[in-house]
């Protein structure tokens, strides 16, 4: 059975919202022409019910896109064309009544030449109902295999296959306000109804998203853009609208918006499979959440996991936006005999004064740190990525002040600092 | 006539029934692999506050390091909220603690982030250990912290698995953790001669305040680096 969509006098914007609007129908849809569009709907029975249904279902999504015309079903895509076409509302056409349902058609709605058109004129032929009643073999005989083509066309018969294209979806929308908008809640609000249309979407299709582009269009000219990417693909309408907004939050528009641009990058959706003696582990989308109002509080780049970077130089690291979570469980035995003592960094590290004495310091004084030094061991020299402007080269020491603290200190330049405090 | 032994069972079952007192059932806890003493031996126990508290190079990094490397090597979610950015990340990998599985806060000295920080934590669930450094705040703005939070963050974590530790220089939840632990410092450990000698480790000494057992005291002998191995840096 082929579904038909047409939508008189639509305008060129109006037809890529036809075929995205068909392909969450079914990935098999040709464009017929300007406004019309054929699926084939053979298989939606079972997850819409009877073709009434799917009709009504394609109806109702149509309204929702502004798009109001014809819907026809049939057994062959060029009836529920013609029937689309001609026939205003929603048309059901059984296999076998076709000449009874197109009949009253005037014979101009068949694609006629126009030597054949004169013809037919001549021999009285104003309807479809009319040409189907010739013979088959007069038919051909007069008019040749272009007349037959078409008496089938008339009867319904015709048997060529849909001739789907490659319809490549697209996961963007494009939204022009009515009036300005200042407000975070109003934007919210018709930003949610482009996350739902563009997620119902990705669901259609089976995919997810892992990342989002928002382009706000302001008043003044200028354009404010966020782009959101996802440790994980999903297609949680909510969860992404949470993201948006505290990310808006963090990063507001600063002018009214008078438009507004949404893509979603599509990606395979995630399988996941829960082991049954794996322990708990935070929800992906809970714990993107949990990290966005934290950066809220505590502003971007301090909040998220940290990643040790592959060089020498002490305190590198990096900080990530999100856990990447431990794969397998690699350690499960017990933990490394030995217990490594800790370390606590003071950020930045303190500027110092130390008295040296034979090369060692014997004293120190920082904010919140001084002291003689009862025992030290250095210095440990280090240097490194000497060919770029980020070179750097110190020298270390591990002292014990003799108010019991244990701590590092390095000189540089010839200045000191305390980097921090075993602990 | 019966005797006092005899009686206290039913007594208890007889005031549990008319009272209504809860039965704790035993708690799961996280076992960190160190020598703690007395009732603390048994590990940190899962949905209960747990204090460290000590002053400045008194173990209590060394603990929360061995904490996180035992949770995150079980596959477990962990999150410092770190009060004062002094969190080393490169020495925590280095302890053992698996980074794909930790969140950090650095909260650049803000108490109010910190706490808040730390609710959100926990009410996302999810987390074995999330812990709370305040080592860096000052004791001043620390007092001012009302009770009421703290009660608030154990009905938080109470009936999850996870674990709210506090680290602090003096303890400060109280009567709302379950196992309180004060540490010192006993011993730097430095070897070799005058000349060319290095920090081998420390030696610190937990002392559990809550519960108190019959051994509330243990030693914790820790390094500073394997020299075999090299310097890390």
């Amino acid at each position: 059975m082929y579904a038909c969509i047409h939508i008189p006098k639509a305008e060129p914007s109006a037809q890529e919202v036809l075929v995205a609007m068909a392909s969450m129908f079914s990935p098999q849809v040709e464009e017929a022409g300007q406004g019309t569009v054929i699926v084939s709907i053979d298989g939606l029975q079972r997850l819409m019910g009877p073709p009434n249904q799917i009709a009504s279902e394609m109806a109702r999504r149509g309204a929702e896109r502004g798009l109001m015309g014809n819907i026809a079903i049939a057994a062959n895509p060029d009836t529920a064309v013609l029937a689309a076409r001609h026939l205003r509302g929603v048309t059901l056409i059984r296999e076998g009544e076709e000449r009874e349902r197109l009949g009253q058609l005037r014979i101009s709605v068949l694609p006629v030449e126009r030597e054949t058109a004169e013809v037919l004129e001549r021999w009285g032929i104003r309807t479809l109902g009319d040409f189907c009643a010739l013979p088959e073999a007069g038919v051909v005989e007069r008019l040749g295999a272009q007349g037959l083509a078409l008496w089938r066309l008339a009867r319904g018969q015709s048997t060529r296959p849909l001739r789907a294209g490659a319809v490549e979806t697209s996961y963007a929308e494009r939204m022009e306000l009515d009036h300005p908008v200042a407000l975070l809640e109003p934007l919210l609000f018709l930003i949610s109804r482009l996350l739902n249309e563009l997620c119902e979407r990705l669901k259609s299709q089976s995919r997810a998203t892992g990342e989002i582009r928002l382009t706000l269009e302001l008043e003044g000219g200028s354009e404010h853009t966020r782009i959101l990417q996802l440790p994980f693909a999903t297609r949680d309408a909510r969860a992404l609208l949470k993201l948006m907004q505290l990310d808006l939050e963090a990063h507001p528009a600063g002018d009214a918006v008078r438009a507004m641009r949404m893509e979603l990058a599509p990606v395979e959706p995630r399988i996941v499979q829960n082991g049954l003696y794996a322990p708990p582990a935070p929800e992906p989308e809970k714990l993107e959440l949990t990290l966005g109002k934290i950066r809220g509080l505590v502003g971007e780049g301090n909040a998220g996991s940290p990643e040790v970077l592959d060089t020498y130089k002490p305190d590198a690291w990096r900080m990530r936006a999100t856990p990447p979570g431990v794969q397998t469980l690699v350690h499960e035995e017990k933990a490394e005999s030995g217990v490594r003592m800790g370390f606590r960094y003071f950020r930045p590290a303190l500027a110092a004064r130390a008295d040296v004495r034979q090369g060692a310091p014997v004293r120190v004084a920082a904010a919140g740190v001084a002291g003689q030094v009862v025992e030290c061991s250095g210095p440990w020299r280090g240097s490194g990525e000497w060919w770029s402007p980020e070179q750097w080269e110190r020298e270390e020491w591990d002292v014990e002040l003799d108010n019991g603290g244990l701590y590092r200190l390095y000189s540089a330049g010839g200045r000191w600092f305390v980097e921090g405090s075993y602990d | 006539m019966a005797t006092a032994p005899a009686i206290l069972p039913k007594l208890s079952v007889t005031l549990s029934s008319v009272i209504g007192w809860r039965h704790e059932a035993e708690l799961e806890c996280l076992h960190p692999d160190l020598p703690l003493p007395g009732a603390a031996a048994g590990g940190f126990p899962r949905g209960r506050i747990t204090e460290i508290a000590g002053h400045a190079s008194s173990g209590r990094t060394t603990v929360l390091q061995r904490v996180l490397s035992a949770a995150t090597r079980r596959g477990e979610y962990c999150a410092v909220v770190d009060g004062g950015n002094a969190f080393d990340p490169v020495g925590a990998a280095g302890a053992g603690t698996e980074l794909d599985a930790l969140v950090w806060v650095r909260c650049s000295g803000n108490l109010e982030h910190a706490v808040k920080a730390t609710d959100l934590l926990i009410h996302g669930g999810g987390f074995g250990v999330v812990a709370l450094d305040l080592c860096d705040i000052p004791a001043r703005e620390l007092r001012k912290i009302p009770l009421s939070w703290w009660y608030r963050f154990r009905r938080a974590v109470e009936g999850t698995d996870t674990i709210l530790l506090l680290l602090e220089r003096e303890p400060m939840a109280k009567a709302c953790a379950s196992l309180i632990g004060e540490m010192r410092r006993e011993e730097a450990g430095f070897r070799g001669e005058r000349r060319v000698q290095w920090l081998a480790g420390a030696r610190f000494r937990f002392t559990a305040r809550k519960p108190v057992g019959r051994e509330p005291e243990a030693r914790l002998e820790s390094e500073a680096l394997d020299m075999s191995r090299g310097a890390e840096y």
